[in-house]
């Protein structure tokens, strides 16, 4: 049964992310994607997962986590950046060839994109 | 849109909106009644009648913060393109359930596509139902019909999990890589 293997890989998967959550415990970024009609139709799947492979690639702890459609439709597809003690910061029309240097320059090197925000919270 | 996934993905999302707690979604691939089904019911608030009748009609729709309803409109016109069509049963403060049909050789019919990136934007949003998945591909084996199937229930993935969120970075690595086997070893016809 290969599903019954890769629950229990599941667990193997959990037991570490709970080991680590007691050494590390300001993990604190969220990435969220818009993903209502608007986005989906604007390519935010392939955003979303360009997001998951650039912070799989650079090992980056973040938490990447959707939303329905928030009623800005020309803008999106739209990417929400949330650190801990930051204000949250809002990317508009990010395709995925511009994930790179988004999770480069916000995330490593700590400076937003000024030219592609549309939002601050 | 240009696969069948991503309209997948917004009717998942409209479940979500209309706050289901539980998702089914079934994905039937026929190859011996030449048929592709895909079934998304959910137990979230439902519809009247009064809306029922409307929702089907591109431009309707009942939010506020934009006056414009296309997903499931533009569902319909990709299943009537394939031979097929959309139904939408639905029952006030018990749920709907939305059936697309097409012709599976149909030459206007769209691609399936990335289902394992449908499934994982939809997992990881921010109020996931529990989803009930189930994709099977029947087709003409040599001497009787064949079927392979992949199906899940995000109830037992949870269960794994004791209270880990699927947004977490190693789980969604997980889940990405668990969805992309599972689609994987169906042999696709659409
Ligand atoms: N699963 C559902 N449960 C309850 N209501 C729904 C569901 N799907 C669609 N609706 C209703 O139909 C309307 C139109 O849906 P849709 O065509 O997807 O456009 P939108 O989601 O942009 O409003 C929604 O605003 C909602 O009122
Ligand atoms: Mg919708």
């Amino acid at each position: 049964m290969p599903k019954l293997k890769t629950l229990e890989d599941l667990k193997r998967v959990r037991d570490e992310a709970q080991q680590a959550l007691k050494t590390r415990l300001d993990t604190g970024t969220t990435i969220t994607v818009g993903m209502g009609t608007c986005g989906i139709a604007a390519g935010a799947r392939e955003t979303m997962h360009a997001v998951l492979d650039e912070l799989a690639k650079r090992q980056i702890d973040a938490h990447v986590t959707t939303v329905g459609c928030i009623g800005q439709c020309v803008k999106e597809p739209l990417v929400d950046i949330e650190q801990a003690g930051q204000p949250r910061i809002t990317y508009a029309n990010v395709r995925p060839d511009m994930v790179s240097r988004l999770i480069d320059e916000h995330l490593i090197k700590g400076q937003p994109v000024a030219e592609w925000i549309v939002g601050k919270m | 849109m240009r696969e069948l996934a991503l309209h997948i993905l917004d009717i998942l999302q409209n479940a979500v909106e209309a706050g289901a707690t539980r998702v089914a979604l079934v994905i039937v691939e026929d190859v011996p009644t030449d048929r592709l089904v895909i079934t998304v019911r959910d137990n979230g608030r439902g519809m009247d009648a009064q809306t029922l009748a409307q929702v089907t009609q591109p431009f309707f729709t009942s939010r506020t913060t934009r006056h414009v309803g296309l997903g499931l409109p533009l569902f319909a016109a990709a299943a009537e393109r394939a031979d097929g069509q959309l139904t939408i049963r639905s029952q006030p403060g018990v749920g709907t359930t939305v059936d697309v049909t097409f012709t599976l050789s149909h030459p206007d019919r769209q691609p399936l596509g990335d289902m394992t990136g449908t499934l994982l934007a939809f997992l990881l949003s921010e109020r996931t139902p529990q989803l009930d998945y189930q994709h099977r591909v029947v087709r003409e084996g040599a001497s009787s019909v064949e079927e392979t199937d992949f199906s899940f229930d995000t109830a037992d993935i949870s269960a794994a999990l004791a209270g880990l969120p699927l947004t977490h970075p190693a789980v969604a690595q997980w889940l990405a890589e668990f969805l992309a086997e599972g689609e994987a070893e169906l042999t696709h016809v659409a």
